[in-house]
């Protein structure tokens, strides 16, 4: 546990990509099976104890010291964890004996009974110096907040040899802790882990978004374009197991299986491989808009009455696997056709069809779809069409985010998702509820920079349960205002439309937004994918000639049609 | 007799009315005791200044040989009569020359301890408790979160991150008197041969502690080292050079700062700090309360700091206990505090220093 509470001390103040990615590399280079493997879940966001909460940490220290004096010195430090750490009674007699490796310590937190936690917890809160009870009671409560990324901690596994940040990838959803076979793998001396998990999760590609300067380096020709509809970007996979029976999986883009929430869509898909498509709700055959699909997502029991007032669907828009045959390292048109024929031979009761391909011969065509989807195919769906997708016809389906192949060219560009950091308690009738929000962007060195507040564009009900999320997630009080949590795993991502942006000294972030306001809640998506500050750089850059037209639809934050 | 009639707090700092004289004033007096050299207890411009030896080299090295109108040299142990009033220099263990000030008068004792730490120190002469009715302490670090780690740990943590980062110059902030030394030998102690670049504004106050004796081994100038030799390299400067120009030679360097308030993590990180290194020339939590009690006294006063914990805790403990709330107090140790770019209130004529030597 100690070497591993360093690597959190020293990686929390490693303000540098390369620093981070070395200070991993070097642990995990020291440190034996099985140690690393349980050190690279915690990194990852592999790990999580439902049974430790503040509330226990609380009490353990009341329990030890004077209640003035942990007041003081909360208020002075501002954080639970960092302030039992560092204040936390040393037990009479030292206590010599070397701690428990972090493998001892997952095992025990994860198999442990509430009623155990507080005695062991405390035994261990015992030996471990403030170093290793910081790094306990942030892994516990599950807040790392070290500025790492599971691709960063990946990035370090693939710096152990030959591999690529992308080999890691591709592999790692079949893998668990302590992942003995990917070191073994990485440092070259063993074969590939291969999965035995009949339908696992590929890792999603993901675009960029495009800037008019982008354009004059891309040529047509070598591009298709898609409608980019606005819904939950799923992954559906179905394959036979061992015993022949058909597994069949949903996975949110993250990899998380959602199977759960959506039987009527799980129950009637019926080909063998790995679709990626979009989740929407269609209603006589015409997709709904989000705020639709979004009542459904909103519910947490799956009910007969709602699988009947909100069916879902997949769109489906490209083929990873079939039959066995891993497609990914087909060029796109190659993975098109046979994802064709695999809709055109499954129609799933409806339950799946095609995302159609957008003809266009020049840019210019392209943006006139763009601004009037209806006029151009969508019809009647257009208002579920959030923008276009360009794909390149001969890319190869990568997971992450490489620069060039994909790109996203969104109808409205004054809208960015963004991280909620702060929260602040409103005025009158909103005194109660936390209804100012602050959030931000990541920079380039993976931390969030607040870029705006916002105080409306919320419904009423969307208060409710933001207000719900800032009590529940709460790091830091700073009087009236909290901290949540905004982790790249963890958070609440808002959709913000905004009027414009403009240079600014007063804000760390160099860019004030004018008229800014929460479009949507991002509840399905990661805030590691929230945007970056370099997008809203370049949206300034755009402000020339990019249009700037007030939204008449608060809720949902969009113009009815931009050009380009 | 009350206490108050042998000292009591003022605007300009602890004021005997028995003797007629000042402790650590903060503006020009005609009579002043002064504990240690920092910048915030050791002022120019007094008429007549009582010190040990070393505090006097060290404040005519940083305001010039004419820093007061007479001086007097204190030798620690030894009762001098000022006014009929009975003062004693004991040393504090807080820098080189640092001392507590013990004060006897119709039967009552009071210490005034100024900065002091009971910890380890190559760099400065050991702390002893003084038996007293009243002890008068500071309370920078008076809370219980603050308990300062081994100097040698976190000594260790710096050649950790040399040994990692072996092509980055390591600058170490440390504040130019006392810190920066203890830095220095404590380097030497972990077996650190390689030569220690520091800045301009520390050269004449290193130079002193190695003519006092103290071995700090290979030290030179920053400005005189070629590039090669800036690569690896421990670099010793004052906090504020850190985001000046100045340290703009080094590119890409590991940022490390040396300071008790390390301990905290968002003071840290406000400074842009890499590496903090847990290293205080003040008395930590346990280390406050281990000093009270051994003076036996049966009063606390508090003059600066968390004054509001340790008085708390002083009560708990049976003792009579008030803060003073004394301000102007606490420079070096608040260098760590303000985020970079706002000059605490508090900076003396250091807080910026020139490159070039004073």
């Amino acid at each position: 546990m100690n070497r591993f509470a360093a690597l959190l001390d020293r990686l929390a103040y490693e303000p540098r990509r390369n620093g981070k990615i070395r200070l991993i590399a070097d642990y995990l280079k020291h440190t034996p099976d099985p140690e690393r493997g349980w050190a690279l879940a915690a990194l990852t966001g592999a790990l999580s104890f439902r049974n430790a909460k503040p509330g226990l940490i609380r009490q353990l220290i009341s329990e030890r010291t004077d209640p003035v004096l942990f007041a003081l010195s909360y208020d002075y430090v501002g954080d639970l964890s960092e302030t039992v750490a560092l204040m936390w009674p040393a037990p009479h007699g030292r206590n010599d004996t070397e701690p428990p490796p972090l493998s001892a310590i997952v095992h025990a937190f994860t198999h442990m009974g509430r009623a155990e936690m507080p005695a062991v917890l405390a035994g261990l809160l015992d030996r471990l110096d403030e170093t290793g009870r910081w790094a306990l009671l942030k892994l516990i409560t599950g807040g790392l907040r070290i500025g790492v990324s599971a691709r960063l901690a990946k990035t370090a596994v693939a710096a152990l040899g030959e591999l690529t940040p992308d080999d890691i990838e591709l592999v790692w959803p079949g893998l668990s802790p302590p992942y003995e076979a990917l070191f073994a793998w990485a440092e070259g001396h063993g074969a590939r882990p291969e999965t035995d998990d009949p339908a696992p999760f590929r890792p999603v590609m993901l675009s960029h978004p495009v800037e008019d300067a982008d354009f004059a380096a891309l040529d047509p020709a070598a591009f298709r374009a898609e409608w980019k509809w606005d819904g939950i970007r799923v992954q559906a996979v179905r394959a036979p197991g061992a015993d022949g029976r058909h597994v069949t999986r949903l996975y949110s883009r993250t990899g998380e299986d959602i199977s759960g929430a959506f039987p009527d869509l799980a129950e009637a898909l019926a080909f063998d491989g790995a679709v990626d498509g979009e989740l929407l709700v269609l209603r006589e055959g015409r997709v709904q808009s989000f705020n639709v699909l979004q009542q459904r997502l909103n519910r947490k029991a799956v009910t007969p009455k709602m699988l009947g007032e909100f069916p879902a669907h997949i769109r489906a828009y490209d083929l990873l696997a079939e039959k066995g045959e891993d497609l990914r390292e087909l060029p796109f048109d190659a993975r098109r056709a046979r994802l064709e024929a695999l809709v055109a031979a499954h129609p799933e009761a409806g339950r799946l069809d095609l995302s159609p391909l957008v003809p266009f011969a020049s840019w210019e065509e392209l943006a006139a779809a763009r601004a009037d989807p209806a006029a151009h195919g969508a019809q009647s769906e257009a208002e579920a069409v959030e923008g276009v997708m360009l794909k390149r016809a001969d890319s190869f389906y990568l997971p992450g985010r490489p620069k060039g192949p994909w790109w996203k060219w969104k109808r409205d560009p004054h809208s960015v998702d963004a991280v909620l950091m702060y929260a602040q308690r409103g005025h009158g009738k909103r005194s109660s509820y936390y209804s100012d929000y602050t959030f931000g962007v990541w920079t380039e060195a993976g931390e969030l920079v607040p870029v705006g507040k916002a105080y409306f564009g919320f419904t009423d009900a969307e208060l409710i349960e933001i207000d719900r999320f800032v009590r529940r997630h709460t790091v830091n009080r700073f009087g009236p205002v909290r901290e949540v949590v905004h982790t790249p795993t963890e958070g609440l991502v808002l959709e913000v439309a905004f009027e414009g942006l403009a240079r600014s000294t007063r804000h760390r972030s160099g860019l004030a937004m004018r008229f800014p306001r929460i479009a949507r809640l991002r509840w399905d998506k990661p805030p590691g994918e929230a945007d970056r500050l370099e997008t809203l750089e370049r949206m300034i850059g755009d402000e020339g000639h990019a249009p700037r037209r007030a939204s008449g639809v608060l809720g949902k934050g969009r113009s009815p049609a931009q050009g380009a | 007799m009350r206490p108050e009639e042998l000292l009591h707090s003022t605007p300009q700092g602890l004021y005997s009315p028995a003797g007629d004289f000042f402790i650590d004033p903060t503006r020009p007096v005609a009579r002043a005791l002064v504990t240690h050299g920092h910048s915030d207890h050791a002022r120019a411009g007094h008429g007549a200044v009582l010190a040990t030896r070393r505090t006097l080299d060290i404040m005519a090295i940083r305001y010039g040989e004419d820093f007061a109108g007479t001086t007097q040299a204190a030798a620690y142990g030894a009762r001098v009569e000022v006014n009929g009033v009975g003062v004693t220099f004991h040393p504090a263990g807080h820098i080189l020359g640092s001392a507590q000030i013990a004060l006897d008068w119709r039967g009552c004792t009071i210490v005034a301890s100024g900065d002091y730490k009971p910890g380890a120190d190559p760099t400065a002469e050991p702390f002893a408790p003084v038996p007293c009715h009243v002890f008068i302490s500071e309370a920078t670090f008076g809370l219980p979160v603050f308990r300062h780690p081994a100097p040698a740990r976190e000594i260790a943590r710096l050649t950790a991150s040399l040994a990692l980062f072996p092509e980055r110059a390591h600058l170490v902030g440390a504040y130019a008197l006392g810190k920066a030394q203890r830095v220095m030998a404590l380097l030497r102690a972990a077996g650190h041969e390689r030569p220690i670049l520091i800045h301009g504004a520390m050269e004449r106050l290193t130079e002193y502690y190695r003519a006092q004796g103290i071995d700090l081994g290979d030290i030179r100038p920053a400005r005189d080292a070629p590039a090669a030799k800036r690569a690896g390299a421990v670099v010793i400067c004052p906090p504020s050079a850190m985001t000046d120009v100045w340290s703009r030679r080094f590119p890409d360097p590991v940022t490390a700062f040396a300071s008790g308030w390390m301990r905290i993590r968002a003071r840290a990180r406000q400074n842009g700090v890499e590496l903090p290194l847990i290293l205080s020339d003040h008395a930590d939590w346990d280390d406050l309360q281990a000093s009270i009690l051994a003076t036996g006294c049966q009063e606390l006063w508090v003059t600066h700091g968390q004054e509001d914990a340790l008085v708390h805790w002083a009560r708990l403990a049976g003792l009579e206990a008030r803060p003073l709330h004394m301000v102007g107090y606490g420079e070096e140790e608040a260098e760590g505090a303000p985020p970079e770019g706002t000059a605490p209130e508090t900076a003396g004529p250091e807080a910026s220093p020139p490159e070039a030597a004073p």
